[in-house]
């Protein structure tokens, strides 16, 4: 049986908003004459719960409430929510920066945490002497830190500026450098907050490399905190969703980032009113569903069928006599992906007295393309005439769900953009 | 949820909300000792870069201080020294002030001042503090220096000054006022996180306390001309700080035994609170900041 390292037990963490002013002095006075009369303080009863964009009755907030879990030696936490989710503070006080409202942390290990890279660089010191206080300051002896400088060094890439002050360095080789350091720490538990956002794409795929041979090779925990899910999934054996400062959801990684995802978005886009189009306008889409009608969805397993369903009406009357619908699907980097065309095997031939209608799309193979975001964009033409026009307001995701068979995943760094199952033999050949 | 599990390994550590009042971790403090030499090393370093008289700045401060204070109270205001020559005078006894406040101011504002650091990565929070004494010493060495360079000009003239025999205790004085200060300014560290006025108020207020610290008179003169008052000066410990240091160094004054007793007491009391009320600002400082 697998050993629990952490446990975390109904953590809240309450915080004050607005201005610190002549309130703080106010409300101070009011803890103190309970404390002293041994009453509870008077304002933990109170507080909203915390949703960012929501105007709350209480000047206090729950930015984390009644959070329970356990974590196991050797796993690789994935935390994720929102902006304002609650992932931050939470990291903090397991990391001792700030001490919780209410609840407890228990640990058996020895937590090193890395909210930041290059906490405490100092411009006028050279890169050896930033090493040796920024390992430290991250819970290294200078022995420790001797013992792994060449190491450290070598990782960073930044051997020829390593006597030069850290002032002249580029961004990028700063990062470097505070990146080494922190990769060689060993602690028992490892505490992680978006640091791989950082830096150049070789870079990334090294920092991430090297954090999978952390908690792979060494076994050691890990709670990683990002938006990147690409990186979140190729690192974390299990994931945590945090809404409003509770969580929400608690399972593999992979289920976790579906649900994250789905929270995310719209999946029912209603277009009726919507102003940013292009066409003549005499037909237009009202709404677009992905997925099934009965059941929307913004994200899609590899292997499954997508559905495009699309609600329109004709605002003006007009001669009617085919339409031609176009889907584009693009990816992150504005490369064309996917396109459906009407006109490729169906006759979508309508009579001059229909006012709406409801068209379906259905793709009838399995969905092959790379795990990612993706945003499609739709065009409606009448007897070649461009009328509607919709483009990057529709999106939604392919997470990998095992189509390949293998329990590996996906190194979504990859230029790839297309999935085929596939088969590997090797024959033998001895004489 | 709250069922007892039957795994009843020793955990390490446990974060809770409060914690206990004298909470003053020393184990740890020791095993980030290379953390704390560091940042002495950093601070020494990197205090003077890019300026043209660099480490001279240590002496500067001091010496034109004693040359105003001269001008002003010996010469103007006729405060009399006795047979010490007065700048030398002035000198011993802003060179240990100076000790004290830049001890206290440096550990006032550790929170404020460190807060982007603080709100990245743990350690015992009480390194800072200590960097700020230890740091400081090593100019206070300098600014010794240079007093004992005079010392040793006006010797060489003639003065009527010699060391006297107490200098044995010249490093307790030397702790005490670094004691001091840091117990002061970790008094004054937690109230300044939340309420900035502070700021303003520590900077007035220490050149009050120099005025009654006895820094640019000698405790019988005071003693004389305001004896409704002298209890002020009488039993601020940092006077009577000054005024065994200009005994040890100057053999001016007096050293009062039990007055050195009163005087350890009092910073052994202050250090405590200090550490008091430090520990419980350090856990929730970075939410008031």
């Amino acid at each position: 049986m697998s050993k629990v390292i952490l446990k975390i037990e109904n953590l809240s963490k309450q915080y004050r908003l607005g201005l610190v002013g002549t309130g703080t002095l106010g409300d101070d006075l009011k803890r103190w004459w309970a404390n002293i009369r041994g009453k509870e303080d008077p304002f933990l009863k109170i507080g909203d719960v915390n949703d960012r964009s929501t105007k709350g009755s209480s000047d206090y907030v729950w930015a984390l409430k009644d959070i329970n879990f356990e974590v196991q030696q050797g796993e690789v936490l994935g935390i994720i929510g929102k902006n304002g989710a609650g992932k931050s503070t939470l990291l903090k006080i397991l990391s001792k920066i700030t001490s919780p409202t209410t609840g407890s942390i228990k640990s058996k290990g020895r937590v090193a945490s890395l909210l930041e890279v290059g906490t405490g660089f100092h411009g006028e010191m050279t890169g050896r002497e930033n090493i040796f206080l920024n390992g430290a300051i991250l819970g290294m002896t200078k022995k420790e830190i001797n013992g792994k400088l060449d190491e450290i060094i070598e990782f960073s890439g930044c051997e020829r500026y390593i006597d030069t002050p850290v002032k002249r360095y580029s961004s990028g080789m700063t990062v470097r450098l505070a990146f080494a350091v922190a990769a060689f720490l060993e602690p028992d538990i490892l505490i992680i907050d978006e640091v791989l956002a950082v830096g150049d794409a070789e870079f990334q795929k090294k920092a991430i490399g090297k954090m999978q041979e952390i908690s792979k090779g060494a076994g050691r925990t890990v709670l990683f905190v990002s938006h990147n899910m690409a990186a979140v999934q190729s690192l974390c054996t299990r994931g945590i969703l945090l809404e409003n400062g509770m969580i929400s959801f608690s399972g593999t990684t992979e289920d976790t980032i579906a649900k994250y995802l789905t929270g995310n978005k719209e999946t029912v886009s209603d277009f009726s009113e919507f102003k940013d189009r292009s066409g003549k306008g005499n037909i237009i889409f009202t709404k677009i569903i992905l997925g099934n009608p009965q059941n929307p969805t913004s994200v899609f397993k590899l292997g499954e069928n997508i559905g495009f369903h699309f609600d329109f009406v004709v605002n003006n009357k007009i001669d009617t006599n085919k339409l031609r619908i176009l889907i584009g699907v693009y990816n992150e980097r504005e490369e064309g992906i996917l396109r459906f065309d009407s006109d490729a095997n169906a006759n979508l031939a309508m009579n001059n007295n229909l006012i709406n209608g409801k068209i379906s799309c259905i793709m009838e193979d399995h969905l092959t393309i790379m795990p990612g975001k993706y945003s499609v964009n739709f065009a409606l033409f009448n007897d070649g005439i461009m009328e509607d026009y919709i483009a990057g307001k529709v999106l939604f995701d392919v997470v990998n769900d095992n189509y390949l068979g293998g329990s590996k995943t996906l190194d979504n760094n990859s230029l790839a953009k297309v999935l085929y199952r596939h088969k590997w033999t090797l024959n033998k050949i001895s004489n | 949820m709250n069922k007892k599990t039957t795994d009843t390994n020793e955990w390490l550590f446990e974060i809770t909300p409060k914690n206990k009042l004298l909470a003053l971790n020393l184990k740890e403090v020791w095993q980030y000792r290379d953390l704390l030499l560091l940042f002495v090393k950093r601070n020494i370093i990197t205090a003077y870069k890019q300026t043209i008289l660099g480490p001279l700045w240590y002496l500067i401060q001091p010496l034109f201080t004693s040359v105003i204070f001269t001008l002003i109270f010996n010469n103007v205001a006729n405060i009399s020294t006795g047979s010490v020559p007065p700048f030398l005078f002035n000198l011993a006894g802003i060179t240990i002030w100076n000790y004290f406040t830049s001890c206290f101011s440096g550990t006032s504002n550790t929170f404020s001042a460190n807060a982007g650091i603080f709100g990245k990565v743990y350690f015992p929070r009480v390194i800072m503090p200590l960097v700020a004494v230890i740091s400081n010493l090593v100019r206070f060495g300098i600014q010794l220096f240079i007093f004992m360079a005079f010392f040793l000009y006006y010797y060489i003239n003639g003065a009527a000054i010699s060391i006297n025999i107490y200098v044995v205790l010249f490093p307790v004085m030397v702790l005490i006022m670094g004691l001091l200060g840091l117990g002061l300014g970790m008094i004054i560290s937690a109230m300044v996180t939340k309420y900035r006025d502070l700021n303003i108020l520590i900077g007035f207020g220490m050149q009050l306390l120099m005025y009654i610290s006895a820094v640019m008179y000698p405790v019988s003169y005071f003693v004389e001309k305001l004896p409704k008052y002298a209890w002020v000066v009488k039993y601020n410990p940092l006077s009577f700080v000054i005024e065994s240091v200009r005994y040890m160094l100057l053999n001016t004054g007096v050293f009062d035994v039990s007055m050195f007793i009163y005087t350890l007491i009092t910073t052994i009391i202050v250090l405590f609170l200090g550490i008091i009320i430090f520990n419980r600002a350090e856990k929730s400082f970075i939410d008031t900041i």
